[in-house]
């Protein structure tokens, strides 16, 4: 699905990148820990949709190695400002969903969103 | 883990701040541009970011000051990254999964999950960790470049 759907799917707001809209996303990853984001991303890439809460600079730096293709901020939350320029910097656009994570997940799942990662190997 | 000095293509050095959280994930940025610019498979620069962003953190998290040195050579990436700080007690209890001293401030940024050294062995080809306690940390890690890292 295009960031479009994705941003009407969530009654999200695009934050950045607004010309990025026909971008493809096909997985999503959703996590509030940049821990198991490093640790799980390696399957990701321009197609993953990153779902998260977490609003710090740090998030886009770490989208950032796995090259994501966007980042969803869930319940509500927005980016710092340091975070907004850097997203910009690196040409990662930002949605902003007032769904739960849960919410945004379902959404996504049911319309056809796929996991990047579904489980872990050793657990 | 010897080099010769003569095979080293291109070397550099970042200094990492301690406590500078706002700032965490910047030099594992640049280490990424770098190999991106010099042309590396996707897969090498992933894995050598991913443990160079693990490493800076852990210096911004733990250590008053330290850096990072990339080096490339024909074969390898190496990377090393020297802290001054409280260093580790237990090097084998802080490799442990899920083992963590990190405290409240490290959590609420999303990091401090006890992951972090565990994912660098698991992105490198081989990893050396010293620590001197109340002196600092000695990190290097290695990837080779010999060609099953397509992709």
């Amino acid at each position: 699905m295009t960031l479009k759907e994705i941003k009407d799917i969530l009654s999200a707001e695009v934050i950045s990148g607004d010309h990025d809209l026909e971008k493809e996303i096909k997985y999503g990853f959703a996590a509030d820990l940049l821990s198991d984001v490093l640790a799980l991303g390696r399957g990701s890439g321009v197609l993953t949709l990153l779902i998260t809460g977490i609003t710090h600079p740090q998030v886009i730096y770490a989208s950032n190695i796995f090259d994501l293709g966007a980042i969803i901020f869930v319940r509500g939350k927005r980016p710092t400002e340091a975070t907004l320029q850097l997203a910009i910097e690196n040409q990662i656009p930002l949605l902003a969903t007032p769904y739960i994570m849960f919410e945004t997940c379902g959404r996504l799942y049911q319309h056809g969103l796929r996991p990047s990662i579904a489980r872990i190997k050793n657990g | 883990m010897a080099e010769a000095e003569e095979n080293i293509r291109f070397h550099a050095m970042f200094h990492i701040e301690g406590g500078n959280f706002m700032n965490g994930g910047a030099i594992s940025s640049r280490v990424k541009k770098i190999l991106k610019e010099a042309g590396f498979p996707g897969k090498i620069i992933r894995r050598t970011s991913i443990a160079a962003f693990e490493a800076e953190m852990n210096v911004i998290c733990y250590a008053n000051q330290g850096n990072l040195s990339l080096l490339i050579t024909p074969s390898f990436l190496k990377v090393v990254i020297k802290d001054e700080g409280i260093g580790i007690p237990d090097v084998n209890l802080a490799m442990t999964e899920g083992y963590s001293t990190a405290n409240e401030k490290i959590r609420e940024l999303g990091f401090g999950a006890g992951m972090g050294l565990a994912n660098i062995k698991k992105n490198t080809d081989e990893m050396i960790l010293t620590s001197k306690l109340g002196q600092g940390t000695h990190l290097e890690f290695i990837i080779y470049l010999d060609g099953q890292n397509e992709g």
